[in-house]
């Protein structure tokens, strides 16, 4: 994996809330997020179920759906702050200069319009193409995803299509317009492992190609380990930790990350006993005051009953904890 | 493709013999019509004539075979009132029936379906909750009712459009037709408002239930994510979606809405086949009752098996894997 070049950020997230306005109170699913991607880089958004990442990404896209609104924080794209624009303004954006892969290949597609009707109209909404061009444009991107025979493929519906066909399509999508930024929401959860793997590397290889810059959501480490070169760790809507992605799981350094890399089987350790996080995920309507992983932290103490701020240590690390660990991750976990 | 026809045609045919049989038995059992054709004063002799003339004197069970016999030579027998074809005095009625029916449709799918698409994208605006408190109301007022009050307003207080009859007709293909002259459509007008209503309430609620349960999908989200605009999402994504369940029920209450226009036809009194119902079951002119019965029962078949091919046309998933099978 290339290091990092020093380059201005396509995207700069500071400090973003996202917060949904319910009835039974406010839902916090994002609040206080910041991370930046630089072109061609990939960033690894993680963190389980239910902690904002698709969130996150929706925010970045301006899709956020009532009662949510973004409410705070900025949201810097080629250094231009997405979140007063308006709905015109964002629409402009959305499918050209950024892109977004749904989690759901099965669903991400409408059952009744043909695969060229579904690609062609994002190329027509941008751009000032013949019809005929922008098949031929859809083509070419199907080809790129590895897909054989895309005119067969173009005039056909998506039920006729396994999963992972369907994710090339939604992927060849959203490459469509060279967007400078690609939002991959878990886009290989639902399919196999070989096709998994198969999709990883094709999009990697595309984004490294044409300095796209990709934030790659996953609950899976091991997929992000072998595919981002930064890391940002979410929690209940809060970014715990984040850095390079070799410092972070080198040397984890708070408790939760450190409990999410000990629960995925690594073969170094095998045979050793995988590590279990303690406790449920805390409601995010009824969040405890202080840390929002104290309950299920072993160093929590009474310290943590504060909101912890966040350190920032050297190479872009950052923090959000009071005991942060020091040690290489081998120590913690003998 | 054939092989599914064919099963279509053998389930059609087993529908017809089925009704043929019941419509017959079920007509035969009302009334006596020699109470009501034959003046009282007629004696013995004249009284068993007319029996034999119209073919009653013959048992049920050959009644109905010659009946059937008859059919299935394209006779479905003479009306004992105007001692000519029963086909043929329905389907002298059918073109006014047909084009009432059909305007009604236009106006509850061009109506129907935009106000139930709002209704579904801003289900608590002001006007998606108007929209479903007419519906609500259109669904429970009585049709009859409905139309006495179109007419009290629209023909007696406003006096803007006639309140019964065809008016003016212009043939086409030699059939006379109302649409073709300003006179027959304004006449057309508040009948096919009145056989609409209903079923705009009906595609309202469709179209609304549609649209809201398409709206949440991840299809439409991914739409927006790539920078459609919201009229392309909801003209081309969203519409194409609801239209399934829209054509197919529309496409059965079609049939409904000819066979049974017998309420507004008679309110509206227009000439059609509802009218003719009505008037043959008073005169128990069994023959044209039971003909009636007959065409109606075709065109049900013949109007699911279109809507059928029309769903495959909308649902391309139907269209392949009905057409393997
Ligand atoms: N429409 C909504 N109304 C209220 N709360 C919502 C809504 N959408 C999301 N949330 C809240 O936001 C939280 C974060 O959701 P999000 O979809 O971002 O999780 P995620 O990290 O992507 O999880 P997963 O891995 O399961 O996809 C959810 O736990 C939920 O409580
Ligand atoms: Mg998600």
């Amino acid at each position: 994996m290339s290091a990092p070049t020093p380059e201005a950020p396509t995207l700069e997230v500071r400090d973003l809330k996202t917060h949904f306005f319910t009835r039974e109170g406010v839902i916090k699913a994002v609040d206080g997020v910041s991370f930046q991607v630089a072109p061609g880089e990939v960033l690894g958004l993680v963190g389980e179920s239910g902690s904002g990442k698709s969130i996150t990404g929706f925010s970045i896209l301006g899709l956020v759906d009532a009662p949510g609104r973004i409410a705070g924080g900025q949201i810097l794209f080629q250094g231009r702050d997405l979140v007063p624009l308006p709905e015109s303004e964002r629409r402009k954006l959305r499918g050209s200069k950024i892109a977004m892969i749904f989690q759901d290949p099965m669903m991400t597609l409408n059952p009744v319009l043909r695969i060229d009707t579904q690609m062609t109209e994002a190329v027509l909404a941008h751009r000032d193409v013949s019809k005929a061009r922008a098949l031929e444009i859809c083509r070419e991107a199907l080809v790129k995803v590895g897909i054989a025979s895309p005119d067969e493929r173009l005039a056909s519906y998506p039920h006729q299509f396994s999963g992972g066909m369907r994710q090339r399509v939604a992927i060849a999508t959203a490459f469509l317009n060279e967007p400078e930024l690609i939002i991959a929401d878990e886009p290989t959860t639902a399919l196999d492992v070989t096709i998994q793997g198969q999709i990883l590397h094709e999009a990697q290889a595309l984004c490294r190609e044409t300095g796209t810059a990709m934030i790659w959501i996953t609950h899976d480490l091991a997929v992000v380990a072998g595919l981002a070169d930064h890391i940002c760790v979410m929690y209940a809507g809060r970014m715990v930790e984040q850095g390079p992605i070799d410092a972070v799981l080198d040397r984890p350094a708070h408790p939760y990350t450190v409990g999410l890399i000990g629960s995925v089987p690594s073969r170094n350790r095998r045979g050793g006993r995988l590590f279990q996080i303690p406790g449920m995920t805390p409601s995010l309507l009824n969040l405890p005051e202080g840390c929002a992983f104290r309950s299920r932290c072993p160093r929590a103490d009474i310290a943590c009953l504060e909101e912890p701020p966040v350190h920032t240590a050297t190479e872009g690390r950052q923090v959000r904890c009071v005991h942060p660990h020091d040690e290489p991750l081998e120590e913690m976990l003998s | 493709m054939l092989v599914y026809l064919l099963r279509r045609l053998g389930q059609s045919l087993f529908v017809v013999a089925a009704m043929a049989v019941l419509v017959f038995v079920g007509v035969y059992a009302i009334g006596n019509p020699i109470d009501i054709m034959i003046s009282p004063d007629a004696d013995q002799a004249e009284m068993e004539a007319a029996i034999a003339r119209l073919g009653l004197d013959k048992p049920l069970w050959e009644q109905f075979f010659i009946f059937v016999g008859n059919a299935l030579q394209g006779d479905l027998g003479k009306s004992f009132v105007y001692s000519t074809d029963a086909v043929s005095i329905i389907l002298a009625k059918l073109p006014a029936t047909m084009e009432l029916a059909m305007l009604a449709l236009v106006f509850a799918v061009f109506i129907g379906v935009p106000l139930g698409m709002i209704a579904g994208l801003r289900p608590h605006s002001l006007a998606g909750k108007s929209i479903m408190a007419g519906s609500i109301l259109g669904f429970s007022l009585p049709n009859f009712w409905q139309g006495m009050m179109l007419i009290l307003l629209f023909a007696v207080l406003l006096k803007w459009l006639p309140s019964g009859g065809r008016g003016e007709t212009a043939e086409l293909f030699g059939i006379p037709f109302s649409f073709l002259t300003l006179d027959g459509l304004s006449h057309m007008l508040l009948p096919a408002i009145n056989l609409a209503l209903f079923k705009t309430s009906l595609v309202i609620r469709l179209a609304r239930a549609g649209t809201r349960e398409a709206a949440l999908q991840d299809y439409v989200k991914f739409a927006r994510a790539k920078g459609l605009s919201s009229q392309r999402i909801v003209l081309v994504h969203i519409a194409k979606n609801i239209m399934i369940p829209v054509v197919t029920i529309l496409g059965l209450e079609l049939g409904s809405m000819i066979a049974f226009a017998v309420v507004t036809e008679s309110v509206f009194a227009w000439p059609g086949m509802g009218k003719l119902l009505i008037d043959s079951i008073n005169l128990l002119d069994r023959p044209v009752v039971v003909a009636y019965l007959m065409l109606t029962v075709f065109m049900f078949i013949i109007i699911n098996f279109i809507v059928d091919m029309l769903y495959c046309v909308l649902d391309p998933r139907v269209r392949l894997s009905e057409a393997k099978a």
